[in-house]
């Protein structure tokens, strides 16, 4: 159908994004694992030699590197196992009648659209700050000691911080799963008496399958890459208790110019965003051929 | 008897539904209420729901004390150059593969939705220091051209997904009729992928603005968008919650109200079609 003519023309449309994209997933990924092998620090420039495995080494054999990867994957399924709990608990809700659905909607998506940033320091001051934060005057309401959220439990409050902008995320698409779910199945499982909870799993969660999965396998890329409000919150802290291994990378990187290790961090974390880029490619490649 | 029910039961939805939506935003309004307090009224404990002396004083000296307006035009020019330099790259190569698609349009796409998977911080070396030694460190030149191709796959998966809906039966005609290549996009396909083009437009505009790792690492002052602007109140120093909040409120205001016009486009643009 297509002729030769058009075939050109097509590939000659393509070229741009194709090269670009190229380029830039190459030459930065290639420069990434040459600086990995180099002992490379930019306090000391001009002194680059070659070190093998010496930087992966270095960085795996840290200690900090274990409790990062701890942190990092604490982090990751605490807002998995939060947003997809919650996220279906509310798009049950949002999904029956009431009256205000569309603003209530509203207010259970706004959280997705405020920059890390912001979300970050409003809740470390304004909510979790153990003098003046609202947390802090509830507790006392109650009669119980504030809680210091952040130098207490800061892995935690990170979570709760992600959580509350990715709650949305996993509520609108499993919304929009649930509103294609037949009715007529929900009403014939109703008519054969079948009950709310029965329904759920026999009906309705191996409908939402699929949205669950996509859910859940977005969310761990983004969320493997935390980064903002671990920086304005906590910067890592108390000691290394709230570092994820975006944050180590960055301090080797940003802080003590060790371009060397930093790269063989950045590596390893490529790696790891790989494991899961490859199920989730596969998904979405077998929806493109239906 | 079976319709007080339902009405019962609706009423009861409505109060619980309310009361889940109202707590989940209620860190966006505490900070838009706390934008309008004194910086005393805004530590008082208790805190001052809404009886307090509304003022817009915070929103004045945010711009007198560190020119809010510049970082805010940072964001604008940011947000916008990505976006529009990456819907312009990838128009034309969404069209090429949703009209004619060849044998390794399929492998192509995936192949451009890897590279999103690709962690910033596993090059964040190599595109600091290639920053640096072309003297773009802090220059919105520099985070223009990050952000559009860290989103460059979100728009062209997006784009492919809407052009593959405008059926190739109204580009056969036109071909029948005559109309050359430039004619046809021009003519028939425009019009038609306008819808697309805007949602993607919309969706990639929020990215951007909100992006939180490249603008904190590549900018220290002068390119400085509202992101990294706002993580400068993080410093003990700058522990000034009623500005805090005035600035805050500026800087997710205008993404919220866009936000809540795409969220249907929200979920088919981060799930690349996975869920419709």
């Amino acid at each position: 159908m297509a002729t030769l003519q058009t075939q050109t023309a097509a590939r000659f449309m393509m070229a741009p994004a194709v090269v670009m994209l190229l380029v830039w997933m190459i030459v930065p990924l290639g420069m990434t694992l040459y600086f990995s092998f180099l002992r490379y620090n930019l306090l000391m420039p001009g002194m680059e030699v070659f070190t093998g495995f010496g930087n992966y080494e270095f960085f795996l054999t840290d200690p900090a590197f274990f409790v990062a990867l701890g942190n990092t994957l604490l982090l990751v399924g605490g807002t998995l196992l939060a947003t997809v709990v919650g996220g279906t608990f509310l798009a049950i809700l949002l999904d029956q009648p009431f009256w205000g659905r569309g603003i209530v909607r509203l207010l259970v998506i706004a959280p997705f659209f405020v920059m890390p940033t912001v979300s970050a320091l409003v809740w470390k001051n304004m909510l979790m700050h153990p003098v003046n934060g609202l947390f802090a005057w509830i507790a006392r309401g109650l009669g119980f000691e504030p809680v210091d959220w952040l130098a207490t439990l800061p892995l935690f409050s990170i979570t709760v911080i992600v959580a509350w902008g990715w709650l949305p995320f996993a509520t609108l698409i499993i919304l929009t799963a649930l509103q294609s779910l037949d009715r007529e199945q929900k009403e014939a499982a109703e008519m054969d008496g079948a009950g709310p909870v029965s329904i759920f799993f026999h009906i309705t969660l191996p409908h939402l399958a699929r949205a669950l999965t996509a859910v859940t396998l977005i969310e761990t890329i983004f969320l493997l890459s935390v980064f903002a409000e671990i920086l304005v919150t906590t910067g890592g802290g108390p000691g290394i208790a709230s570092t994820n291994l975006p944050y180590l990378i960055y301090i080797q990187a940003l802080l003590q110019y060790d371009v060397g290790s930093a790269s063989a961090g950045g590596v390893v974390a490529i790696i790891l965003a790989n494991i899961v880029a490859v199920f989730l490619i596969r998904m979405i490649g077998k929806n493109l051929e239906a | 008897m079976a319709r007080e029910a339902t009405r019962n039961r609706k009423i009861a939805f409505t109060a619980f539904a309310w009361l889940v939506g109202l707590t989940l935003f209620f860190p966006i309004l505490w900070t838009i209420l706390t934008s309008f307090k004194t910086e005393g009224e805004a530590i008082a404990t208790p805190p001052s729901l809404l009886f307090f002396e509304w003022s817009l004083e915070n929103y004045f000296e945010v711009q007198r004390r560190s020119n809010y307006l510049r970082h805010a035009m940072n964001s604008v020019v940011i947000s916008l150059g990505s976006t529009g330099l990456g819907l312009l790259v990838a128009i034309p190569a969404a069209w090429a593969m949703a009209f004619s698609p060849g044998k390794h349009t399929k492998d192509i796409l995936m192949w451009m939705l890897s590279t999103k998977m690709l962690p910033a911080v596993g090059v964040l070396m190599p595109i600091y220091l290639i920053c640096q030694s072309l003297g773009l460190l802090d220059s919105r030149i520099a985070l223009v051209a990050v952000l559009m191709m860290m989103n460059l796959p979100i728009i062209v998966w997006m784009l492919y997904t809407y052009f593959k809906e405008i059926p190739g039966e109204i580009l056969e005609a036109a071909r029948m009729d005559g109309a050359s290549l430039g004619k046809e996009i021009v003519y028939v396909l425009t019009p038609m992928a306008v819808p697309g083009i805007a949602s993607t437009l919309l969706l990639n505009i929020i990215l951007a603005w909100n992006e939180a790792f490249w603008t904190l690492n590549l900018t220290s002052s002068q390119a400085a968008p509202l992101t990294a602007f706002i993580a400068s109140y993080s410093s003990p120093e700058g522990l000034f919650w009623a500005k805090l909040s005035a600035a805050s409120t500026l800087a997710i205001a205008p993404i919220l109200v866009m936000g809540w016009f795409s969220q249907k486009q929200l979920v088919r643009g981060l799930t690349f079609g996975a869920v419709k």
